[in-house]
């Protein structure tokens, strides 16, 4: 890439978005006959809520950023749009390697399958190779500390089995970006500090972090900036502990 | 506001940007066929979950339906007395049907099923209606060989020709099934309705082929135009095709048993066929955006 001046190679930019806005319509029961009945009204269907807007963000690769804002300022939908997960309604998100999503743990896995097949399954969902899980599948489960229950159908397992699973599956993948909604909120307090521990290690690898939390004192270990989102706009864009202290 | 932005401004996409969540399609899906395994080995595993039967319900289901029609029509309405091996003409047009069915069915549910991933995770969504028209073909399988065993029982002799024709068919159906299954899958994420549309279509597929009667029939009764209409649908030429590859061997060879221009119908019916997974294809990009703010 050709690096514009006064910036070094340690700040590629991985993270783009630009002018961002996303609308919902707060009605989703729609149908063929309240779409008709409102087109001959002429009327629109249902309020719409602006959840973004007009919001810009850039991330550096390596860099550790927390979107922090109450509930409904609209950091999920953010990170959804930077997953590619859902799309702007105006403005544009741009990214640069891959990405993963981890929105939430264990979205794709099916409580009929063993563990070891959700390994797979999941693993290939965010965006591995048969060869790269098969490499990292003793790691894996290793890290989930399951290895008793790894042929056991997930629909057996505890709620805290389950979510050490899908997070050593997740925190397992290859991506430069990772984006993480509140998702550390996972086992107890040991399990806990080796997730953190993960993503620390994560971090040092030089992969980009995007983290959406409520734990204001998790989040200003793991990340150096910090970006303040109020209704859908940007109110602040500064170092980590000045953000947190917005929240507190 | 932005502080780490760079200097630089709008290089854009040129730079090895790009934009999340605008995949290639179907062709990302060809990309990521390990993962359509596993979705298709999953599909597969839970819908037998627990069933002592298994995989065999895939005989059973074609079986009852193949014995009521047996003797619905061919017994009681004495169809075999009119029509050449009529059991091996029925079941002929009937696995196409099923494999038609299932994977339109079941591709039009697809996205809607996968909800949950669908609004976590970005994956080309094409995945999930393209697993569907897999496990139909794993469930066409089986019937495909109780079928060869039945013809070969009753004499059949095919030509290379004539298993061409079995190809066609089945590629064209296949082709058709997932681009209707694309078209009516993404729309059904915005409109319910289309689940119940789509089965209201599924219920007439059956009749308005000739899979029960022969195409004679129809002929006999229907205007000029009327016919052309007929024989202008896919799943007709499908059927036929299939006939020719799999009945029309066993029989003693009349060239009046296959319907005029079946050739040139069959090559319309594989044209219409790319055109319907282009469409489908189009439409679900187009909608696609609003998939994960819709479920």
């Amino acid at each position: 890439m050709s690096t514009p001046a006064g910036t070094s190679a340690g700040t590629r930019t991985t993270i783009r978005v630009e002018g961002v806005s996303k609308q919902f319509h707060l009605r989703h029961d729609r149908s063929l006959k309240q779409l008709a009945i409102s087109a001959f009204r002429g009327k629109d269907l249902g309020n719409t809520f602006s959840a973004l807007d007009g919001v810009d963000l850039t991330v550096a690769e390596g860099e550790a950023v927390a979107l922090l804002g109450l509930n409904g300022s609209g950091k999920s939908t953010l990170l959804k749009l930077i997953s590619g997960v859902m799309s702007p309604d105006t403005g544009r998100v741009l990214v640069r390697g891959r990405i993963a999503g981890l929105i939430e743990v264990g979205a794709g896995f099916h409580p009929d399958l063993t563990g070891r097949e959700n390994v797979y399954l999941n693993g290939a969902i965010l965006g591995m190779d048969e060869a790269t899980i098969g490499r990292r599948f003793d790691q894996i489960v290793a890290f989930s500390e399951i290895e008793r229950f790894i042929d056991t159908e997930v629909k057996f397992y505890s709620s805290g089995m389950f979510l050490r699973l899908a997070f050593a599956v997740a925190v397992h993948t290859d991506p430069e970006i990772f984006l993480i909604d509140e998702i550390l909120a996972v086992g107890d307090a040991p399990f806990q500090q080796k997730c953190l521990g993960r993503i620390r290690e994560l971090r040092a690898e030089g992969r980009t972090l995007v983290i959406v939390s409520h734990d204001l004192n998790m989040v200003e270990g793991l990340c150096d900036r910090g970006v303040v989102l109020e209704r859908g706009r940007v109110v602040a864009d500064e170092d980590i502990t000045s953000a947190v202290d917005r929240l507190r | 506001m932005t502080a780490a932005r760079p200097a630089g401004g709008d290089a854009g996409a040129a730079d090895g940007f790009v934009v999340p969540g605008r995949g290639r399609g179907l062709l990302d899906v060809f990309e990521r066929r390990y993962l359509l395994k596993l979705l298709v080995r999953k599909e597969l595993r839970v819908r037998y979950q627990g069933s002592f039967l298994g995989l065999l319900w895939s005989y059973v289901k074609p079986a009852v339906q193949f014995a009521v029609f047996y003797f619905a029509l061919g017994v009681f309405l004495q169809q075999r007395d009119v029509v050449q091996n009529y059991a091996v003409y029925l079941f002929s047009g009937i696995v196409v049907i099923n494999f038609f069915s299932e994977t339109f069915g079941n591709a039009t549910r697809a996205v809607v099923a996968n909800a949950p991933l669908v609004k976590k995770i970005y994956l080309p969504r094409e995945l999930f209606p393209v697993s569907s028209a897999w496990v139909a073909g794993v469930h066409f399988v089986p019937q495909l060989v109780v079928l060869l065993a039945g013809t070969l029982v009753a004499g059949w002799r095919p030509t290379p020709v004539q298993l061409l024709a079995g190809v066609l068919g089945f590629v064209t159906v296949a082709l058709l099934a997932v681009g209707l299954g694309l078209f009516f899958g993404s729309i059904n994420v915005l409109f319910r309705d289309f689940e119940n549309i789509v089965d209201l279509m599924l219920l007439v597929v059956t009749w308005t082929s000739p899979v029960l009667y022969t195409w004679n029939l129809v002929q006999a009764q229907l205007p000029e135009w009327l016919w052309f209409v007929y024989q202008l649908n896919p799943v007709t030429s499908a059927v036929e095709l299939f006939h020719h590859a799999f009945w029309f061997g066993s029989t003693d060879g009349d060239p009046a048993l296959v319907p005029p221009d079946l050739l040139w119908f069959a090559l319309s019916a594989f044209g219409l066929a790319v055109l319907v997974l282009v469409a489908g294809q189009l439409t679900f990009r187009r909608l696609e955006g609003r998939f994960a703010q819709e479920l």
